[in-house]
C-alpha cells in the first residue's frame, strides 16, 4: 500500500497559513475520537485485563477475586491443547487456502487480460457476485450444498459413483477452505485485473515482436509488473483469514466435526461466553492481533525487497 | 507498506483492450481454452447463489424432493409470506436494523473519514506522519481481534443490548481515511482551495461549499465499502447484542439456521430468507458499479 498523496508534501504546494494546525485537528478529532473509543480503548482495556484472574476464594461459593497474575493467562491459552490445535488448524487452512485463492485469482486475471478472451465486462460482473453474498449467507449456501438430500452436488457426485462427505471430520477443512476461496477469489481478480490494465502497452508490444507467446508473455512480463498489487493481496488476505470465524461458526450448526474452539477466534469467543473466562478471552485476542502483526510485518518487509529487486 | 511505490511513475493506461486484442488474435484453440476457462471460473461463481435462487421458489418437501435447478410448485410468495409472519415480521425488523447499521456506518462513518482523509492530504501540521501511522497501524489490526475486548469494554459502561454496541464501531474506519487522503489528492486541486481562501472562506466553509463537493465520488466509494462491511458483520453484533429486536439480518438468519436443525419446515424460511437479505445489496452493487471498481483500485494499484 502506498501512499499517492505525498506530493502535498512538497513546499510549493501547501496551502497552510498560519491557523493550518488548528484547522486540522477540527478535522481530525472526530476521527482520532471514534478510533480512540473504538479501537485504542479496547485494546488497552483488554490488555489490562490480560495481565489478571478472577479467583473465586471460599470453595467458590464466595465472590471472586481480581488477581494480578502477570503473564499466566497467555502461558495457560498458548498450553491449552485446543487452542494450540486451533492454530494449527488455522495455519493448515492458510497453507490450503491462500496458494488457491491467490493462485486462482491471478490465473483467472492473466486469462481475463488474454487478447482472445471475450465479454470482459460480463466476466468481471459475475466472478464479483460472491462479494455482494454475506459470509453469513455464503457459509448457509454451502452447507446446504454440503448436505446430503437437498444438495445437488453431492447427488451428481454419487450419480457419478463418488461417495463424498463434505461435512466429515476429514474433509471438513477443505469444505471451509472451498467456501473462503468462492467469497474472495473474484474480488482480488477484479483487484489483479485493474493493476493488468495498467501495464504500460509499448512493454507488451516490444515483447510480442521480440516472439512471446500469449503464456510466456503473462508470466514473463505481466506477473513481474502486477508484483505491488500481489503483495497488498497477500497482506490484506493473512489479515483476514487470521480472524476466521464465521463460516466455521455457521457450518458448527450442520456437523458435528467443528467443534466450539475450532479456530483461535472461536476459542476466544467460547473463552468468554462459554467459559466465562474474560481474562484468557482477552489474552488470546491479544496473541490473535500480535500474530497478525508479526504476520503483516513479513509480508511487507518481503515485498519491500521484491520492490526494490 | 511500501515507500518505494512512492516514487514509482504513473504508467500510462490502456485505454481500451479491444485494441490490444484486435492486434492480436490468437488460434482458435487458445481463444477456445481461455473462454472455456473463464466461463468454468465463472460458473463456479455464479452457480451457489442460483442454487439459491431456485432454492427459495421450493417447499421442504420439493427442496429435498426435486431436481435443484428445477421449479417444484413455486412456492417462492408462501415462502415470503411465512418470513414475513414468523415473530411477528421480526425479520422485516432484522433486515431494517441492517440499513440503519450499515447506512450510519457509510454515511456519518464516511463522513468521518473523509474529513481526516482531506486534513491529511491538504494541511501541514505537526506530527502529521506519526499520526498517519497510526491511521495505518489501525488498518491491519484484525476486526475480530477488537470485538471481544471492544464487548469487554462495553459492558462495563453498559452498552452491550444496544444499538449504540454497533453504531459507534461502525464509526471507526482507518482504511477509509487512507482512501479519502488519495481521493483528496486526486480529486481536490490545492488551486481551487486555495482561490476559497482568498476569498476569505474559512476553512470548514471551504470544505463543505467545495472540497466535499468535488471529493463526491470518493466519499460514495467509501461509503459503500463500509456498508457491505457493516452489513457482512457477524461477529461485532453476534457479541454485542441479545435482543433479537436490534439483531441485524446476519445473526437472526443465524438464529433461524439453529432453529432448522431440529424442525426441517425451518430450512426453506432460512433459504428465503438468505435470499432476501442479499437482494440490497446486489442492487446496490450493480447500481454503484463504478464506484466499487476505484475503490479498489485505489486501494491497491496506486
Amino acid at each position: 500500500m502506498a501512499i499517492k498523496a505525498h506530493t502535498s508534501m512538497a513546499p510549493k504546494k501547501r496551502t497552510a497559513t498560519g491557523n493550518s494546525g488548528r484547522s486540522a485537528a477540527l478535522f481530525l478529532t472526530p476521527f482520532f475520537a471514534v478510533f480512540a473509543v473504538a479501537m485504542v480503548a479496547p485494546v488497552v482495556y483488554s490488555i489490562w485485563l490480560s495481565f489478571f484472574s478472577e479467583q473465586k476464594s471460599g470453595l467458590g461459593f464466595g465472590a471472586s477475586v481480581t488477581k494480578f497474575v502477570g503473564l499466566e493467562n497467555y502461558v495457560q491459552v498458548l498450553q491449552s491443547e485446543t487452542f494450540v490445535s486451533g492454530l494449527v488448524r488455522l495455519l493448515m487452512y492458510c497453507a490450503m487456502y491462500i496458494p488457491l485463492m491467490v493462485g486462482g485469482a491471478v490465473v483467472f486475471a492473466l486469462l481475463l487480460d488474454a487478447g482472445v478472451a471475450r465479454a470482459k465486462k460480463l466476466f468481471q460482473l459475475l466472478v464479483f457476485l460472491p462479494h455482494a453474498v454475506p459470509g453469513v449467507i455464503a457459509a448457509l449456501i454451502w452447507a446446504y450444498l454440503y448436505t446430503p438430500g437437498i444438495s445437488p452436488l453431492v447427488q451428481v457426485l454419487a450419480s457419478g459413483g463418488i461417495q463424498l462427505n463434505f461435512l466429515d471430520a476429514h474433509l471438513i477443512l477443505p469444505s471451509v477452505v472451498n467456501i473462503a476461496v468462492w467469497e474472495w477469489t473474484g474480488y482480488n481478480v477484479i483487484i489483479l485485473f485493474t493493476a493488468l490494465q495498467a501495464v504500460p502497452k509499448e512493454i507488451l508490444e516490444a515483447a510480442r515482436v521480440d516472439g512471446a507467446g500469449e503464456a510466456r508473455l503473462s508470466l514473463n512480463i505481466k506477473l513481474p509488473l502486477i508484483l505491488p498489487a500481489l503483495s497488498v493481496i497477500m497482506l490484506f488476505t493473512i489479515i483476514g483469514t487470521l480472524q476466521l470465524f464465521t463460516e466455521p461458526t455457521i457450518i458448527a450448526k450442520a456437523t458435528n466435526s467443528i467443534t466450539s474452539t475450532w479456530v483461535p477466534n472461536m476459542w476466544a469467543y467460547d473463552a468468554a461466553f462459554n467459559r466465562h473466562n474474560l481474562n484468557q478471552a482477552a489474552a488470546a485476542s491479544i496473541i490473535i492481533a500480535l500474530l497478525a502483526a508479526v504476520l503483516s510485518f513479513i509480508v511487507t518487509r518481503f515485498s519491500n525487497k521484491a520492490d526494490k529487486s | 507498506m511500501s515507500t518505494q511505490t512512492l516514487t514509482r511513475p504513473e504508467s500510462p493506461r490502456i485505454e481500451s483492450n479491444g485494441k490490444r486484442a484486435s492486434k492480436r488474435d490468437g488460434g482458435f484453440a487458445s481463444k477456445f481454452t481461455v473462454n472455456g476457462l473463464l466461463i468454468l471460473g465463472s460458473a463456479y461463481m455464479v452457480v451457489p447463489v442460483l442454487w439459491l435462487v431456485f432454492a427459495s421458489t421450493k417447499n421442504t418437501a420439493d427442496l429435498y424432493g426435486t431436481s435443484a435447478f428445477s421449479f417444484g410448485d413455486f412456492s417462492l410468495v408462501d415462502n415470503i409470506v411465512n418470513v414475513a409472519k414468523q415473530d411477528g415480521g421480526v425479520f422485516f425488523r432484522w433486515m431494517a436494523n441492517s440499513v440503519i447499521y450499515a447506512g450510519f456506518g457509510a454515511v456519518v462513518g464516511g463522513l468521518i473519514a473523509v474529513m481526516a482523509g482531506y486534513a491529511f492530504d491538504k494541511f501541514q501540521f505537526r506530527w502529521k506522519d506519526s499520526l498517519f501511522g497510526v491511521v495505518l497501524v489501525g488498518v491491519l489490526i484484525p476486526n475480530t481481534a477488537t470485538v471481544l475486548p471492544m464487548y469487554m469494554l462495553a459492558s462495563q459502561v453498559g452498552l452491550t443490548n444496544t444499538m449504540w454496541a454497533i453504531l459507534i464501531p461502525v464509526m471507526c474506519n482507518p482504511f477509509g481515511v487512507y482512501l479519502a487522503r488519495v481521493y483528496s489528492a486526486g480529486y481536490i486541486p490545492n488551486e481551487t482551495l486555495e482561490a476559497a481562501r482568498v476569498d476569505g472562506a474559512g476553512p470548514v466553509r471551504t470544505f463543505f461549499s467545495i472540497g466535499l463537493p468535488m471529493i463526491m465520488p470518493g466519499f460514495v466509494t467509501i461509503g459503500l465499502f463500509q456498508f457491505v462491511g457493516v452489513w457482512n458483520n457477524f461477529m461485532l453484533p453476534l457479541v454485542m447484542l441479545q435482543n433479537q429486536q436490534l439483531m441485524p439480518v446476519s445473526v437472526g438468519i443465524s438464529i433461524w439456521q439453529g432453529y432448522a436443525v431440529p424442525l426441517p419446515d425451518f430450512v426453506p424460511m432460512v433459504i428465503t430468507g438468505s435470499m432476501l437479505s442479499i437482494v440490497p445489496l446486489l442492487a446496490a452493487f450493480i447500481m454503484l458499479q463504478r464506484f466499487w471498481k476505484s475503490g479498489m483500485t485505489a486501494g491497491s494499484v496506486k
